[in-house]
């Protein structure tokens, strides 16, 4: 049986689709057998970020509606043999995404794999109620800003009470903060939220915390999921959160800014 | 930015700004969660009452729908405007 985890926030371009595509390789790299499906129907972009648009054929949509059967879909990645990835459709029927048609390849899916990430679309409409719906565990991304901290918690009331756990009424699903873009420096300032002021609006455990970083802009510019650049900042807090997915205990790294000196300070820098 | 201002502090910090907005947007939208579906209904309804009235702002009143013990509250926090 796989564990389900849906990437979600609320609020769009906050990291969703670079967050899904470092999660599954790096679970997968830790030799965790992972699929990940893109969500996002009429915007696929995954696909980009993974390197694989031009091996797309069949998409989530075909297989549920049984244009293909979902081997023709799934997509090998050709770095990593434990990784697969299920593009979403371009047709713009937002509604193609049904309950049963879902639950029917998740099941399907749950046999062969220990992960299934999926990468939901912005909104809380219902494309994203669709990606969270069978979740298991909820890696909640946010941005250190007023817009993305709001739509956040209302992504965690949706959690709560429109998921399939909620429904049944068994075991919630498992909610983790994962805080990117951030920028320490200008946290110390106080001109950015702080990790301590986030966890303390939205109270639920912390998965990591990702640095704006300019390589992520350059590996999505390659087609490469950043955790494979490992020298990056961005990289390393994204192999750390992995880590600690998988159960380690690590210190959360790159929080302090670069120390400047007085006429730096004064000047700029 | 002017030469100047680099020295000024620019205090409240706009984070802890943030956050405290935050806090009160919050706290309001999760009461509203789970609150009845009429409750914007009802709460515009009675600000057009008592607006013809006093003028007050949409902010100024709070309702809330709570539940205990099997019944329900009814709360209305009603800030009027300085005579
Ligand atoms: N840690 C980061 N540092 C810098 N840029 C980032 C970071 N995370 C995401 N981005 C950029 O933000 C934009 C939106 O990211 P994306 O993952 O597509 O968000 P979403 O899927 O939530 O819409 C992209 O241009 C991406 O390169
Ligand atoms: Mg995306």
């Amino acid at each position: 049986m796989a564990e389900i985890i849906v990437v979600t926030s609320g609020k769009g371009g906050v990291g969703k689709t670079t967050t899904s595509a470092a999660l599954s390789m790096g679970l997968a790299q830790a030799g965790k057998k992972t699929v990940v499906i893109d969500f996002d129907i009429g915007l696929r972009n995954l696909d980009l970020i993974m390197n694989c648009e031009r091996r797309v054929v069949f998409d989530f949509v075909n297989v549920i509606q049984g244009d293909s059967n979902l081997s023709q879909a799934l997509i090998k990645d050709k770095r990593c043999e434990n990784l697969y990835i299920l593009p979403a459709s371009q047709t713009r029927d937002k509604d193609a995404l049904t309950i049963e048609g879902v639950e029917k390849i998740l099941n399907e899916l749950s046999d062969s794999f220990d992960y299934i990430i999926c990468d939901s679309p912005a909104g809380i409409e219902h494309g994203a109620q669709m990606a969270l719906y069978f979740a298991d565990t909820a890696i909640v991304v946010t941005n250190p800003e007023v817009s993305s901290v709001r739509d956040s918690d209302r992504i965690l009331g949706i959690l709560q009470s429109k998921s399939r756990r909620a429904e049944a009424g068994i075991e919630p699903v498992k909610e983790k903060l994962l805080l990117t873009r951030y920028n320490p420096t200008r946290v110390e300032k106080g001109e950015m939220l702080s990790v301590d002021d986030v966890l303390e609006i939205l109270a639920i455990p912390l998965l990591g915390v990702i640095p704006e970083d300019e390589s992520v802009l350059k590996s999505s510019n390659e087609g490469k999921p950043v955790i494979l650049e490992e020298k990056s900042l961005a990289g390393q807090s994204y192999s750390d959160s992995v880590q600690r997915f998988l159960g380690a205990e690590l210190e959360h790294r790159f929080l302090d800014g670069e120390k400047k000196g007085f006429l730096k300070r004064v000047f700029g820098g | 930015m002017s030469f100047l201002d680099r020295f000024r502090d620019t205090s409240p910090k706009s984070a802890s700004l943030a956050k405290e907005r935050l806090k009160i947007i919050v706290a309001h939208e999760r009461k509203t969660r789970n609150a009845p579906a009429y409750l914007p209904a009802l709460q515009r309804d009675l600000l057009a009452a008592i607006n013809k009235y006093v003028d007050i702002d949409m902010d100024q009143l709070q309702v809330n729908i709570s539940e205990e013990d099997n019944q329900s509250i009814l709360e209305l926090n009603l800030t009027l405007p300085p005579k």
